[in-house]
């Protein structure tokens, strides 16, 4: 019996079409941008080795620290925002609209499905100044302020990216933690409410210790996804204005295609790679420590 | 138990009190009540505006305020995004490379998922786990590469190089999704058909595939929406304006026109997003699920 579910030969039959698409596509690219990362120059121009001298320019690069600062800022803003309004929805759902939340989930769940580079062009419109105040300055007009042009200024586009962001995902959040809470069984709630916990101290000590493991991975998925921002930005403010929300996915970008420099393009994609692997480690290892103090 | 007697007191002394209960129950909850009607119209106010707005004239948009009903329901700025904005040709690349990769990832991915996860062998850990790397590893890291490779293999300027990358994009997800669907199917069911002389690729074709059958559509379904938004990709390897896909077109769009129309551009947005819309209007459940499911793609 074991020899037929055991075949290898079968087996690597049925694994092999899809190994090699994603060795040849994925595996050794990777390890062929690692490569790159000691040339400079480009298909057109040809590659020189030049040894660790990228590493060296994206330390002292200011527009590299410019889009890492960016980059960082975004991703922890956005991550906080979304896993804390996430929360607060999927609290709504569970404690305040119980049965009858599934038609405000699926409603407040639909932007995550909309192509980012409409739903960016759609803000960029709501939030224009001129030729005609969009939805937000008409607002601003009503209430006697003067209108703003949001993305013609480095911080209010970066509110604007922050807000839009945080809209289009919140839902999507909502769905993941609204699971988590649904699993703390009713008893555990229930005798907390007996024992005099209600409202807020119930959250904060018998839900928030529950769903913790949930929060975890939401808060890891949400970085992994933020750090590597690129659709909503290029589509918002194509890093704009001047380089000003360009983050590190961009930058790196415009390196490799605008200014054909592929060395140095793939050297910022490999800091981005790790950059992403060292939170995911930094969290994980954060949140074991609070474990064991607790 | 406690809850039976406080009913029954409920019914007999306080009768009266009741609706007067009901109505203080209703004003509490007032303020909540207010919240979800303020979220359920920031969610969809941009869409109503967005639909409004695509059946303005340029006159209407530069002279009224944008809370304007359109003065007539003309549909001219869909057919002028269609014509000199070139919106049916572009969904047509997007068609043209998204289903044929999502074809191609469904297929491939399945079978590696089968092989890693129902059949026992040396080395499936290690394969298991190279693939579940691919997903956080971000897109930036095989672009240039990639680039080369096409280049030199003289696909630049045709729509292979994004089928292929997209193929291949979408295949670690696929694996480990498909994966987890075949770990709750009960071994007992290969293992009597092993009994039945069924052979390996028999049992994938006749158990494994319409056992999963469900999830399948599932993971097609997040993989289509990855896919048809994706810009990254796209804008990488779409040289020319021929080669774009919905969402490089779309990003160029004001290009086409010089200036800024915005009633074709408002139309355009329309069809975009009101074509996904219709996809989750009627498979909304089996999104949510699906896309909470992939989650692990950030």
């Amino acid at each position: 019996m074991n020899s037929v579910l055991g075949s290898r030969r079968t087996a690597l039959l049925l694994v092999g079409p899809a190994l090699l698409v994603y060795t040849a596509i994925t595996l050794i690219p990777i390890l062929w941008s690692f490569g790159y990362t000691f040339f400079s120059g480009g298909l057109i121009s040809g590659f020189t080795f030049v040894g660790v001298k990228n590493f060296q320019t994206f330390f002292t690069d200011p527009n590299a620290w410019n889009a890492l600062g960016f980059t960082l800022r975004y991703a922890i803003i956005v991550t906080i925002g979304q896993v804390a309004v996430g929360y607060l929805l999927a609290l709504l759902y569970v404690f305040f609209l119980r049965r009858a939340s599934s038609f405000v989930r699926t409603v407040v769940f639909f932007p995550v499905v909309l192509p980012t580079v409409a739903v960016s062009l759609l803000f960029q419109r709501m939030f224009q100044l001129a030729p005609q105040p969009g939805p937000a300055n008409a607002l601003i007009h009503a209430f006697g302020g003067a209108g703003t042009d949001f993305l013609g200024h480095a911080d209010s586009a970066f509110w604007v990216l922050i807000v839009m962001d945080i809209w289009r995902s919140m839902g999507f959040y909502a769905v993941l933690l609204f699971a988590g809470l649904v699993d703390i069984p009713d008893e555990i709630i229930e005798s907390a409410r007996l024992d005099g916990a209600g409202g807020w101290s119930l959250v904060r000590r018998i839900i928030l210790p529950l769903s913790a493991p949930v929060l975890l991975s939401s808060i890891i998925f949400s970085i992994n996804g933020t750090l590597k921002v690129f659709d909503s930005v290029v589509a918002l403010t194509n890093g704009g204005p001047g380089n000003a929300t360009t983050p590190l996915t961009l930058y790196m970008f415009q390196t490799a295609f605008t200014y054909g420099d592929y060395g140095y393009g793939s050297t910022i994609a490999l800091m981005l790679t790790i950059l992403c692997l060292l939170v995911t480690v930094f969290i994980f290892r954060g949140s074991r420590r609070d474990v064991t103090k607790a | 138990m406690t809850a039976v007697i406080d009913l029954g007191r409920d019914a007999a002394i306080e009768r009266p009190a009741k609706d007067r209960n009901r109505a203080v129950r209703l004003l509490r909850r007032l303020p909540m009540n207010l919240v979800v009607v303020l979220l359920l119209i920031i969610e969809i106010y941009p869409l109503v505006w967005i639909l409004l707005g695509s059946f303005k004239t340029q006159d209407e948009f530069l002279n009224d305020p944008f809370w304007t009903l359109p003065r007539s329901w003309d549909v001219g700025n869909y057919a002028s995004a269609f014509s000199t904005g070139n919106l049916g040709h572009y969904i047509l690349n997007s068609i043209l490379t998204v289903f044929p990769a999502l074809f191609l990832t469904l297929a491939i991915g399945v079978a590696a998922a089968f092989a890693l996860e129902v059949l026992v062998w040396k080395g499936r850990g290690t394969i298991l786990l190279l693939f579940l790397a691919g997903i956080m590893v971000p897109g930036q890291m095989v672009l240039l590469p990639l680039f080369s490779i096409y280049f030199n293999l003289g696909l630049t300027g045709t729509l292979w190089p994004l089928i292929i990358t997209y193929t291949a994009s979408g295949l670690p997800l696929t694996v480990f999704m498909v994966a987890t669907y075949f770990r709750a199917v009960p071994r007992e069911m290969f293992e009597a058909a092993t009994l039945d002389g069924a052979g390996v690729i028999r049992q994938f074709w006749s158990i494994g595939v319409p056992v999963v059958r469900n999830a399948i559509f599932t993971v097609g379904l997040v993989q289509f929406f990855f896919l048809w938004n994706d810009l990254l990709i796209a804008l990488t390897f779409t040289n020319s304006e021929d080669l774009r896909t919905i969402q490089v077109g779309l990003l160029n769009f004001t290009g086409q026109y010089g200036q800024i129309q915005y009633g074709p551009l408002f139309a355009a947005i329309c069809v975009s997003i009101f074509g996904t819309l219709l996809l989750y209007l009627f498979l909304n459940q089996r999104v949510m699920k699906g896309l909470a499911a992939g989650s692990v793609k950030g």
